[in-house]
């Protein structure tokens, strides 16, 4: 639909030559064009906001090098503050001094919890650490089964005290409650930790059920399982592809479970994926992994400066 | 929308509000567009007034006379045959699950057909929505079985046991993955040596922001959608990218989904939906 940030931006300018100061004018019709191709790329419209004041402030300042063209000049300012608000504070796990370390998965349905809980430990496990995965979703049907199968996948051993939500034995309520209430989340994570003391894995990672920000009574069920087992890492996985709704979503969980980290999920996909600057840049906290793909090895640390072109497309 | 007077400041919270629903710039800047030359035209300065042709001129790009009806009954001497598609996780087996639950109330016999053969526990996932609802699942044993040989499958025993409808669930993938969509335009196609399919259905997530056009749009080439189902709208999200998709594609949103339980599903309301993004 639009021309590359880039190209735009050398339309603009293609009148400008030589050495100097941007004029207002310039940065001005600039911004606009900035301010665009953010939206466009799902970046929460708050951040957006704070991101193009940011941009004006040092584009006017600017003295305009021999080197660059001024729309190379803007782009460069642009992409710095990106891979700053992205990469503010780059890091990985966080390992306990006492083992096991103890990982939290949180997020909305179907963000990629479950399987990235394979990717992660099959992560782990090629590093030399030995984790175990704890099935504590008992309410999206059948999601015990499904860990167990990524778990199996990615040869690493999963708990599951509960079989959760299976086999449509509440075929009779005709209340339409939803999925809720097939066993005790807080008690499988507890006792999650408990089996990987006993059983000396150094890792565990807790695999949750999916849930909405609004969702007051669930939201707090996640606080009560961090409350329970203090974990070292909850990390908040976000599906790329989130557009405006990733502003109250970051804000709910980031308040509800207090998440130390993001996973970006289906980065495979081709959506620009504004959310991770709406989520590093509202939260404040970092974005660790890219989830890549369905299988178990579709994982990579998350690369910044890569992010910060896909966004604007440059 | 929360002053009286229509200044700048007034005008940038219509477009804030726009944007925040995932409508996209385009849509909001002709909406933005419209509603300040109307205002110039007629000389309106009271708020409600203004908001009241906001919610006008969104629910005619909603375009309310759509029909939205889907194909649920026998056709001829054959079950209606529902094909559900999408991107990962959007709550495709959900939605089968939920519509299966519809049909069963309005006393259609309906069978379901686990064509996602690759995620893990995608078929137990939708049997034991079979089962909540009462409704049997044609399935394979194994893992990672030909997804076109289960559809057929189901379709073939749905039309041996004369059912009302059959209603095929299929692995979610990403539109831009070609080895991926090129096997579900075989499922149709191999679906479609012993029957027409009625209704191809894309569910699309709320939470999703301007990349569902896209997905919308390959989708549809690949396999001629006939509607969306708009899902997780019990959340903060308003599905705005849908305006877009009805717009350029002409494919009407059908249903939305508003919930985890079985009676989660309802018929797209125009109204409701403008008003959840405009008052
Ligand atoms: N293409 C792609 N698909 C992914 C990725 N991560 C997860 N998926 C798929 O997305 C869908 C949902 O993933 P899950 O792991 O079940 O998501 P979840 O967050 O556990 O879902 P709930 O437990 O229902 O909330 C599945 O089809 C996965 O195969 C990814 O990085 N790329
Ligand atoms: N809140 C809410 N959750 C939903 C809705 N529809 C589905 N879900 C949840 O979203 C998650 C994914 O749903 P699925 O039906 O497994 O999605 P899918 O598209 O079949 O996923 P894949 O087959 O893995 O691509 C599950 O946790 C569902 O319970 C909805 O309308 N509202
Ligand atoms: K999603
Ligand atoms: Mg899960
Ligand atoms: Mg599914």
């Amino acid at each position: 639909m639009f021309a590359s940030l880039s190209d735009r931006l050398t339309a603009t300018f293609k009148n400008l030559r030589g050495k100097g100061r941007l004029s207002e004018s310039d940065v001005n019709s600039t911004i606009r064009d900035i301010r665009l191709a953010l939206l466009d790329a799902d970046v929460a419209l708050p951040v957006v906001k704070r991101f193009t004041s940011s941009v004006r402030e040092r584009a006017l300042g600017a003295e305009v090098s021999q080197a660059l063209n001024p729309a190379q000049q803007v782009v460069k300012i642009v992409q710095e503050e990106l891979v700053a608000i992205l990469g503010g504070q780059t890091r990985t796990i966080r390992f306990a001094k006492q083992p096991p370390t103890v990982i939290m998965l949180a997020g909305l349905q179907g963000s990629g919890k479950t399987t990235f809980a394979g990717k992660l430990g099959k992560w782990l496990k090629d590093q030399g650490h030995t984790p175990l995965l704890v099935a504590a979703d008992l309410q999206r049907p059948n999601a015990v089964t499904q860990l167990e199968v990524v778990g199996e996948r990615a040869g690493i051993p999963v708990f599951a005290p509960e079989r959760g939500n299976m086999g449509g034995h509440d075929a009779v309520l005709g209340s339409g409650e939803g999925t809720r209430s097939f066993g005790d989340p807080v008690a499988v994570s507890q006792m999650g930790i408990e089996q990987a003391r006993a059983k000396q894995y150094d890792v565990v990672i807790v695999d949750t059920a999916g849930r909405l920000a609004v969702d007051a009574n669930l939201m707090q069920q996640a606080s009560d399982i961090r409350t329970a087992i203090s974990p070292d890492e909850v990390l908040f996985v976000l599906d790329a592809m989130i557009g405006q709704a990733a502003v109250e979503t970051a804000q709910a969980f980031h308040e509800g479970v207090a998440f130390t980290g993001v996973v970006l999920s289906k980065l495979d996909g081709d959506a620009r994926g504004g959310a991770a600057l709406s989520v590093a840049e509202l939260t404040g906290e970092p974005i660790m992994f890219a989830s890549t793909g369905e299988k178990v090895t579709d994982v990579e640390v998350f690369h910044p400066d890569r992010m910060a072109s896909r966004i604007l497309d440059m | 929308l929360s002053r009286g007077k229509l200044d700048e400041e007034t005008w940038e919270e219509v477009e804030d509000t726009l944007i925040s629903s995932d409508l996209g710039v385009e849509a909001t800047m002709e909406l933005v567009e419209s509603l300040r030359t109307r205002v110039k035209v007629d000389g309106a300065t009271d708020e409600a007034t203004v908001r009241g042709w906001l919610r006008e001129d969104l629910l005619a790009l909603v375009q309310p006379d759509m029909d939205r009806r889907i194909t649920s009954t026998r056709v001829g001497d054959r079950p209606a045959v529902i094909l559900v598609v999408g991107v990962n996780g959007t709550g495709k087996t959900t939605t089968v699950g939920k519509l299966a639950r519809v049909l069963v109330a309005e006393d259609r016999e309906v069978l379901l057909g686990a064509a996602d053969t690759f995620r893990a526990a995608a078929a137990d996932q939708l049997e034991t929505w079979g089962a909540r609802v009462g409704v049997p699942t044609v399935r394979s044993e194994k893992d990672g079985a030909d997804p076109a040989a289960v559809a057929f499958d189901a379709v073939k025993a749905g039309i041996e046991e004369e059912v009302d409808v059959v209603i095929i669930d299929t692995a979610g993938r990403l539109h831009n993955k070609v080895g991926l969509m090129d096997e579900l335009g075989k499922v149709k196609r191999v679906i479609e040596k012993q029957s027409e399919i009625d209704e191809v259905l894309l569910v699309l997530d709320a939470t999703t922001g301007q990349n569902g056009l896209q997905q919308a749009k390959v989708f549809s080439e690949a396999v001629d959608v006939t509607g969306i189902v708009l899902t997780k709208l019990d959340g903060t999200a308003k599905g705005g990218i849908v305006v877009a998709v009805q717009r350029q594609l002409g494919v009407p949103v059908k249903l939305v989904g508003l919930g985890e339980g079985p009676d989660d599903l309802a018929p797209f309301d125009p109204e409701a939906f403008v008003d959840a993004i405009v008052m």
